[in-house]
């Protein structure tokens, strides 16, 4: 029954993540613009090299001929070249991802620790004085956009993963607050609470099982929050990740480097739902 | 939280007339260039000071407030109407249709919103006309800002699908396009209206990245996003404060909505 249920979300996956990069590329191809780059007007190139630049781009015209072959390449780990940094995406994704992963990687420890801190002490303490004023500081968060809290992470020289963690916080933490508030009002806990259970036996025994699929599929939503944040925190603060190269990729109309990225992100986003959702329905199977 | 309410849609509506005002409070306008008194500090003449070509700060937070205040919702209504049509068809039609709806849906929704909006943003031309640029980053908000809206609308829609009073309608003969348009959209109503109010901050604060990132509204016309980059150069905070006050009016505008609007959420995703 697992078994099977992974090998359907394996194939929703990689079907949605192979339409994610004709979805890119189709963008790439049809902005304006796609056709020129600057090399172009270099006076230093004669004619033939023109003819040879311009027989390069035109093998991208066709974005369903451009996609199948890039696609062929791909499953021979050949992933292109990259036009503006004259490298193989192969090579810049080797270079720049371990950077991005460990920004989001800190970033979601820190903002799931103080995340899950606080709502459990809200939920456990039911006292409103301490809910609001978590509510006033994480409403506050949520009003700043990520390109500020990259700015002022650079004003204020504190690491960036610190403002990625500050753009996931405030929405992990409203959401777990909500779903353990919920599973603590329960009757049962409130049985348990009478008969003068302790309270870490009431979280880790009734609160947890109850309200974990759930949190585990906000974990999944965290990921995706993570590395939309992690595009302008790195290309603010001048790092040299994945975010900072889909930007640089974005703005160069880099079609092999945008594809794979977008291809890379739909993966990682869809694999951490995914993952998610299934460990999630796991627990959920589990007798009681 | 009544009070709350009421104090923020005073903060809401005092915004919005004032900048609605801007001709009367700023009649210098938001290009013009003091160039004997740029990067000046707050004064007299100019209440916020003067950013580094000399233009007037507070004309240019007054008019870029206004055009966040008016364009954000307009994007917003844009991307709930799109929602409706594609959500609220593919929910009330079904079969083929349904699933092709719930596959783009799945797939833009696989994308997270900050990378795909700065993406298509940036493959936009850079160097258009200040209108054309403003058109340009609020008509993409509206047109990407639809699938989370359009599965919650597809859900609600297909519920309705199969209740006695649509059957009892179709059995009358309702062509299916008055049926949608006077029997379903109805019903889908408040969840409509609560995507409405819940995309308006959503699209001020996105609006707000891509100028932050030289992708939103082209100089010299003033946005949130265009303003909120000067922070960009600051070395301190109290070095000039006052370079805050858009950063301070976008929190304040942002938190009024989701004061007023917070039970709004209930209705939404």
């Amino acid at each position: 029954m697992l078994g099977r249920k992974i090998a359907r979300h394996s194939v929703a996956i990689l079907v949605t993540a192979l339409l994610g990069g004709l979805l890119s590329a189709t963008m790439v191809r049809l902005a304006p613009g796609f056709d020129t780059d600057e090399e172009q007007i270099d006076s230093h190139l004669n004619s033939e090299s023109l003819r040879a630049l311009h027989r390069a781009r035109s093998q991208q015209r066709n974005i369903l001929v451009f996609y199948l072959q890039s696609l062929k390449r791909a499953s021979q780990g050949d992933l292109g070249s990259s036009l503006t940094f004259h490298q193989p995406v192969n090579k810049l994704l080797r270079e720049r991802l371990p950077l991005t992963l460990r920004l989001i990687g800190v970033a979601l420890l820190v903002s799931w620790a103080a995340a899950m801190t606080l709502a459990l002490s809200a939920a456990a303490l039911r006292l409103n004085s301490y809910d609001g004023l978590a509510t006033v500081m994480t409403g506050i968060l949520l009003c700043l956009p990520a390109a500020v809290l990259g700015l002022l992470s650079v004003l204020w020289n504190t690491p960036a993963a610190l403002a990625v963690a500050a753009i996931v916080f405030p929405r992990d933490f409203r959401y777990a607050r909500n779903l353990l508030g919920r599973a603590y009002s329960l009757p049962h806990i409130t049985a348990a609470r009478a008969k003068g259970l302790h309270e870490l036996r009431i979280l880790f025994w009734h609160v947890i099982p109850v309200a974990g699929p759930q949190l585990l599929a906000l974990a999944g939503v965290s990921v995706s929050l993570a590395i939309g944040a992690a595009i302008p925190i790195e290309a603010l603060c001048g790092l040299p990740g994945v975010g900072q190269l889909a930007w640089q990729a974005a703005l160069a109309r880099d079609l092999p480097l945008l594809v794979n990225i977008t291809v890379l992100v739909t993966l990682v986003t869809l694999l951490a739902n995914t993952a998610a959702d299934l460990i999630g329905s796991m627990g959920r199977s589990e007798p009681a | 939280m009544k009070i709350w309410r009421r104090v923020a849609c005073a903060v809401l509506l005092l915004v919005l007339g004032v900048s609605l005002c801007a001709e009367l409070v700023a009649p210098a306008g938001y290009a013009r260039q003091y160039r004997e008194t740029a990067d000046a500090p707050p004064s007299r003449q100019h209440w916020l000071g003067t950013d580094d070509i000399g233009r007037d700060r507070f004309a240019r937070v007054l008019y870029g407030t206004r055009l966040s205040l008016l364009l954000a919702p307009a994007a917003a209504l844009l991307s709930t109407l799109m929602a409706a049509v594609i959500g609220g068809l593919a929910g009330y039609l079904g079969g083929m249709f349904e699933r092709v709806a719930k596959t783009v849906t799945d797939l833009f929704l696989s994308l997270p919103w900050l990378f795909l909006l700065i993406t298509v943003r940036a493959l936009l031309p850079l160097n258009a006309s200040p209108l054309v640029s403003v058109l340009a980053t609020f008509l993409i908000l509206g047109m990407l800002g639809w699938t989370s809206a359009s599965r919650v609308l597809c859900a609600s829609a297909a519920s309705l699908r199969d209740s006695d009073f649509l059957r009892q309608a179709r059995a009358s003969g309702i062509p299916a396009v008055r049926l949608f348009w006077i029997h379903v959209l109805p019903n889908l109503k408040p969840v409509l209206v609560a995507q409405f109010w819940i995309s308006i901050p959503v699209f001020i604060l996105s609006e707000a990245n891509l100028g932050i990132l030289g992708l939103g509204v082209a100089e010299p016309m003033p946005s949130w996003g265009s303003l909120l980059k000067e922070l960009e150069g600051l070395v301190s905070i109290g070095e000039e404060p006052w370079k805050f006050v858009p950063l301070i009016l976008l929190v304040a505008v942002v938190t009024s909505f989701q004061l007023i609007f917070a039970k709004q959420e209930e209705f939404a995703i």
